[in-house]
């Protein structure tokens, strides 16, 4: 799966080659990897909940562990599996698509993931140390500030740690959008996941810093006696609410925004048209990042914040519905009267579009702050979200997978596998869900670890339960598929799919220079204009030259390691001091390591122009 | 543009710092990050706004602020912005050795005020006893305050290392954007004093 | 290095040094003004002027000097600032809700 360079020095320098390389392809292999594993821990945490859930007053689970379960649910799915895999692809593809030999940032991009990495693993550890976070995924005060033991603190720095690489990752594709695309590629010739990620990365970077400051709060009350949520000190524990939110609800579009763009390349590409009203798209999806700002405050319509700020809300987050609706259309206009490949990558994308319709329907219901006072906090809401995360992001990176495995890993997945795993998992998730409503709406509500005989809701449960089932078996035969894969399928070639975008223009995998020479676009789906003019490949913006890239680093491991020692300095200084030496130690390998990036020029190095002749003749250019 | 080119440059461009895609990219990315910073300074006057009439009976703003040192801090740091200025000027016209000179008068500047503030915050926890966790009012100040003072304590420590790291081999096109960004942060640390100096002090001694 | 400079016309060279000159003016002028601002400003408190009137007011010059902050001091004024604008433009934004919602709705 690694390039030559790694084969050729056995498993030791595979593994050094990763831990320092700033080659956007291989740090999507690395996100993709990380986010894949925590994907599945996430999906073992909803499996216990769904078999403690799975007939009344069950005692599989205990009580304060049924909260850890619920509260590390939620946190590694959210912040540990869907944005890494986000970014996995981003990075895999936004580079290709723009024509750029690498992002504006490697080394940053570098840190980004290890800083996410070492903040998951801080989240993790606290399985293993007494007690992991319980105070649900939104870790609201005062539930959190009195939380006893240091699962919260955890999840704290946790969140702390990854939280700043994703702003880094964030910065690191927007200005990579904004300053490296080839000529002639425009902002309105940029594919439709080139532009989400450009919105998403926006909101990102105003999103993120909200959080910062909430988990700072956070930590300075339970870690050094501050009183922000300390009521009887004057403290006010809304502040949590509206500074969690004010990230939360832009969080919920960062995480479906870049798959809104990945299906719009699959429908076009799958349907052999050029996406229908391209720019109603694009404006489609600013107008969604725009607005996902105005609307947190529908998480808190129960909280007391009045009717006319209930009001206001609850408009804004109706018009949302107005854009989304917008890119339902359009995809299905895209389909309508196109050459349709059934592919799994299209399959996939075919079945998001009713489930994520049927979660924007439940989204406009809960909208009307009056009809959400029935509905907050039951398992209606569990149902709704489920929809849109599950039906939106989950189905979006299984297609998007299938899509970019190719250019990604060299070789197309197995349809059969792919298809097999889709079926399952389909109705699995239907079967989960869609019941849900039906519970929340009979009263269940959610986060109790157990429901009472006799009140209608055992048949529902188990169905929920059984569901869970065969997503698990869907998610298992896809994990089988890439083994398969690996081992029996054989290389693909740079254009399996007849693609439009320029991510298919050069071999699978990509050289880790990726373009030979820049191309020349000459329009939306660059390839698809070469195509048509009956070209074999683009054509070149520059003649053949030297090639500058930059160098590896082990710098961005040692600072989130530095971080990451930091943290459990911080945690634990509240029962004994001398654990600030821990911070002492971590922050000092942290500024060290910054220090030296700092000091030392790091000028990259050149691909000279022979070694790439040598390349173009073992057929790397195509 | 080769490296030889980049470490000597024949001769400066108009625009040292956005003259190479690295000094552009690292522009874009810092004004990009200066808008999260926004966000980020946003939240927590927000949160001092929402609690700075939560005193729990002990220290009000009004009670404890002095307006003198407020002043001259604002001073000093007002005018460190402007030495930031010159220096960025003197790099335009290529005279490292001024620029290096201005920007030290910055850091001695930065360092004032910095100085200022440990005191300020000292004399609060001496003399009324108004420590971190006084009251939700003394988190949201300390913390707001403190944040800014963090951000004035990086900016000062990122100016000096790019000062001594070039001392010897002056101004060129790899080390023009890192001198430039550095000045575009001294400048937003002045931009939250300007509001901190009015929401927390001015504001708070009105009442 | 300036005499290295002979790629460059020197004429070019004294064009672009009056430009900086001017430019420099202009920030001169800026910080004075910002100092008158910040006397106002204290002036105003120290002799207690009106609250219903003061404090409005010490808003609006605080943001008057920070848009010199940010237009002269930073460059924004100048052209290829339309990016940088743009995120400004946007933190200040989602900025100004911040700080309305925790002066409005947070249960006082």
């Amino acid at each position: 799966m690694s390039t030559t360079a790694a084969q050729k020095g056995g498993l030791g320098a595979a593994i050094w080659d990763y831990l320092t390389t700033v080659d956007h392809k291989k740090i999507a292999h690395l996100y993709l990897v990380a986010g894949g594993l925590f994907f599945l821990i996430g999906g073992l945490e909803a499996m216990l909940i769904r078999i403690q859930l799975m007939k009344p007053d069950n005692n599989f689970l205990a009580a304060g562990l049924y909260n850890e379960m619920i509260t590390m649910h939620g946190t590694t799915m959210i912040f540990l599996a869907a944005m890494p895999l986000i970014f996995a692809l981003m990075n895999a593809v936004v580079p290709l698509q723009i024509g750029a030999r690498d992002v504006a940032f490697p080394f940053l991009n570098s840190l980004g993931f290890w800083l996410f990495l070492f903040g998951g693993l801080m989240l993790n550890v606290s399985w293993f140390t007494g007690g992991a976070p319980d105070a649900g995924w939104t870790n609201y005060a005062p539930l959190s500030t009195t939380s006893p033991g240091h699962g919260v603190d955890y999840y704290v720095m946790g969140l702390q740690i990854s939280g700043a690489g994703t702003l880094i990752g964030g910065i690191n594709f927007l200005v990579t959008i904004v300053n490296m695309r080839a000529p002639g590629m425009t902002y309105m010739r940029m594919p439709l996941f080139t532009w989400s990620t450009l919105v998403t990365s926006t909101l990102i970077l105003f999103a993120f810093p909200a959080l910062t400051v909430g988990l700072f709060l956070m930590m300075f009350d339970r870690m050094f006696g501050a009183a922000f949520f300390d009521v009887a000190k004057g403290g006010n524990v809304i502040i949590w609410e509206h500074l969690f939110w004010i990230f939360g609800h832009p969080e919920v579009y960062i995480l479906i925004l870049p798959l809104f763009g990945a299906f719009s390349d699959i429908f076009s590409t799958f349907s052999k048209k050029r996406l229908f009203g391209y720019s109603a798209m694009v404006f489609a999806t600013v107008l969604i990042g725009f607005l996902g700002f105005m609307v947190w405050a529908h998480h808190m319509f129960t909280v007391g914040m009045g009717p006319i700020a209930n009001s206001i809300f609850a408009v804004a987050t109706m018009a949302i519905a107005v854009p989304t609706g917008i890119k339902i259309f359009n995809w299905l206009f895209t389909m309508w009267g196109g050459q349709i490949r059934m592919t799994s990558a299209m399959l996939w994308s075919v079945a998001f579009i009713p489930s994520f319709t049927i979660g924007g329907m439940t989204g406009v219901m809960l909208a009307a702050a009056a009809a959400d006072f029935q509905y907050h906090d039951t398992y209606f809401v569990v149902g709704h979200f489920h929809y849109v995360i599950v039906g939106g992001v989950v189905f979006g990176i299984f297609a998007a997978l299938h899509y970019w495995w190719p250019k990604m890993f060299g070789k197309v997945l197995n349809e059969k596998l792919g298809k097999l795993a889709f079926w399952p998992f389909f109705i699995g998730f239907h079967l989960t869900f869609f019941i849900q409503h039906f519970l929340g709406l009979m009263g269940m509500p959610r986060r109790y670890w157990v429901f009472l005989e006799g009140q209608g809701l055992e048949a529902g449960n188990m169905i929920s339960t059984i569901g869970a089932f065969l997503m698990a078996i869907g998610s298992v035969i896809f994990l089988i598929n890439v083994v398969y894969t690996a081992v029996k399928e054989k290389k693909a070639d740079g254009d399996p799919w007849d693609g439009r975008t320029l991510e298919w223009t050069m071999a699978s995998p990509p050289p880790h220079y990726n373009f030979v020479q820049t191309p020349l676009v000459r329009g939306l789906d660059p390839l698809w204009v070469e195509k048509t003019e009956g070209k074999e490949g683009m054509t070149p913006a520059e003649p053949l030259g030297d090639i500058h890239m930059p160098n590896a680093s082990i710098l961005p491991f040692t600072m989130s390691i530095g971080l990451f020692i930091a943290g459990f300095g911080f945690i634990y200084q509240t029962d004994d001091k001398t654990w600030l030496v821990a911070s002492v130690i971590g922050m000092a390998i942290t500024f060290g390591s910054m220090l030296t990036r700092s000091l030392k020029d790091d000028l990259g190095h050149h691909i000279h122009k022979e070694e790439l002749e040598e390349d173009i003749k073992k057929g790397v250019g195509k | 543009m080769s490296h030889e080119d980049v470490l000597n440059p024949k001769h400066m461009p108009h625009d040292p710092e956005k003259a190479t895609l690295e000094g552009k990219n690292k522009f874009l990315a810092f004004w990009f990050f200066l808008g999260g910073e926004t966000v980020l300074f946003a939240s927590l006057f927000g949160t001092y706004i929402a609690l700075n009439s939560s005193t729990a009976g002990e220290n009000t703003p009004e009670h404890l602020f002095g307006l003198e040192l407020v002043f001259l801090m604002t001073m000093m740091l007002l005018t460190s912005s402007l030495t930031s200025v010159y220096a960025m000027y003197h790099m335009k016209n290529h005279d490292f050795r001024k620029m290096q000179t201005w920007l030290a008068i910055t850091v001695l500047l930065g360092l004032a005020f910095l100085g200022c503030e440990i005191y300020e915050f000292l004399h609060y926890i001496h003399e009324y006893e108004f420590t971190f966790g006084s009251s939700a009012f003394a988190s949201a100040f300390y913390t707001l305050v403190g944040f800014h003072g963090g951000h004035v304590l990086f900016g000062l420590s990122w100016i000096v290392t790019l000062m001594i790291r070039n001392q010897k081999r002056g101004l060129n096109l790899y080390n023009a954007p890192k001198f430039y960004i550095a000045s575009l942060y001294w400048h937003f640390i002045d931009v939250v004093w300007v509001f901190i100096f009015t929401v927390v002090y001015l504001m708070g001694k009105v009442g | 290095m300036a005499n290295s400079s002979h790629s460059k016309p020197t004429r070019q060279m004294e064009y672009e040094k009056k430009q900086h000159k001017e430019e420099m003016k202009q920030q001169v002028i800026t910080f004075v003004l910002m100092i008158l601002f910040t006397f106002v400003a204290f002036g105003m408190v120290i002799m207690e002027v009106n609250s219903y009137f003061v404090i409005p007011t010490l808003i609006i010059l605080a943001i008057v000097q920070v848009a010199f902050q940010l237009y002269y001091f930073m460059h924004m004024k100048n052209k290829g600032h339309n990016m940088p604008a743009l995120m400004m433009y946007g933190g200040a934004a989602v900025a100004g809700l911040t700080i309305i919602t925790f002066s409005s709705i947070i249960w006082w």
